[in-house]
């Protein structure tokens, strides 16, 4: 059977790995074109990290880089102090990884992702 | 990173009289060297590097120097300005074939471009006092690249001012941007034509003090 293959990984798992383990699993998962979705998200230190790993990692013709979403952030006041007390958990949530040429954003805002998903 | 370290950067700062270093960062073609160029010619006299249409012509972190901002009400800062690469999670060398670069030549220049990406999100955790944030506001404000880099600029604790850039464009529409990230300050404004950047240097000066 011909397809693209989905790796759903839960909060509970995530939970459980180093930021590290987190962001090799994800990397080599996507560049054999799987498209990796996780429960719980990264936290902004982690994205940092795949940011720039992701970078160290493209090679032309085989490997461009990755698509990546999540919802926006959830909203908090502004005041003098919400800087300070935003914690990295707010902005875990829900994220779909998945190669750059085989995973398009149809449209999003801050209830829906809509993703185009094709082949390699 | 914690309280304990957002103070004892505060207080570093306070005592060693260290010249606040401000990163300009964006995604690629936001208007960033066109802002850090404006920035150094209205207030040095300087350039600070070559804007251009084709994405990630600044593929090298470029810092200029002592520039002192005044206020309207004559308060001054005195700050390094920063013009980093456009930031973005995927780079394919045949995006430059298509604005007519050789193909050995792209290669080259999408190598050096991950090269650049790197080294700002480096700089952002390692070298940034504040930041200010590019947006073109011609295109959707919720692209991923905006949610993940103010969601790591907030985690590191960073002042930040969004730059609406391209006002000058009929399509733009900063409130778009005010409503997707209402919790900092956003300024309208066109770096290509200069309106509204006294807005900018205002906000900077009241942000970045």
């Amino acid at each position: 059977m011909q397809g693209v293959r989905i790796d759903l990984i839960s909060e509970e798992r995530l939970a459980q790995m180093p930021s590290m383990e987190k962001i090799r699993l994800i990397l080599d998962n996507v560049r054999e074109g799987t498209i990796v979705i996780l429960e719980s998200g990264l936290t902004p230190d982690e994205q940092s990290v795949l940011i720039e790993m992701t970078m160290q990692e493209i090679l032309p013709d085989r490997f461009s880089g990755i698509e990546i979403e999540t919802y926006p952030s959830k909203q908090r006041p502004a005041g003098v102090f919400s800087r300070f007390m935003r914690g990295d958990d707010e902005n875990r949530r829900l994220t779909v990884i998945g190669p750059a040429n085989q995973l398009k954003m149809i449209r999003k805002d801050r209830g829906l992702i809509s993703a185009w998903i094709s082949g390699r | 990173m914690g309280i304990s370290q957002t103070l004892s950067r505060i207080l570093s700062n306070l005592f060693q009289n260290k010249t606040a270093r401000i990163g300009i960062y964006g995604p690629p073609n936001a208007g960033k060297t066109t802002l850090a160029n404006r920035i150094a010619e209205d207030w040095s006299g300087t350039v600070s590097g070559t804007a251009s249409e084709v994405p990630h012509e600044t593929r090298r972190a470029v810092r200029t120097g002592n520039i002192t901002i005044t206020g309207s009400n004559g308060r001054s800062i005195t700050i390094d300005i920063v013009d980093t690469p456009g930031v973005t999670t995927r780079v394919d060398y045949k995006e430059f074939i298509e604005y007519g670069i050789e193909r050995e030549d792209a290669i080259t220049r999408a190598r050096e471009a991950t090269e650049g990406v790197a080294e700002a999100m480096h700089w952002l955790r390692e070298d940034i006092d504040g930041v200010i944030y590019m947006i073109d506001a011609t295109l959707d404000p919720f692209a991923q690249v905006n949610i993940m880099m103010i969601g790591i600029i907030e985690s590191r604790k960073l002042p930040v001012i969004i730059a609406a850039n391209k006002i000058d464009l009929p399509d733009a529409a900063p409130h778009r941007i005010r409503t997707a990230f209402p919790q900092h300050p956003v300024v309208p404004v066109s770096c290509l034509d200069g309106t509204q950047i006294e807005n900018l240097y205002e906000e900077m000066v009241r942000h970045f003090r």
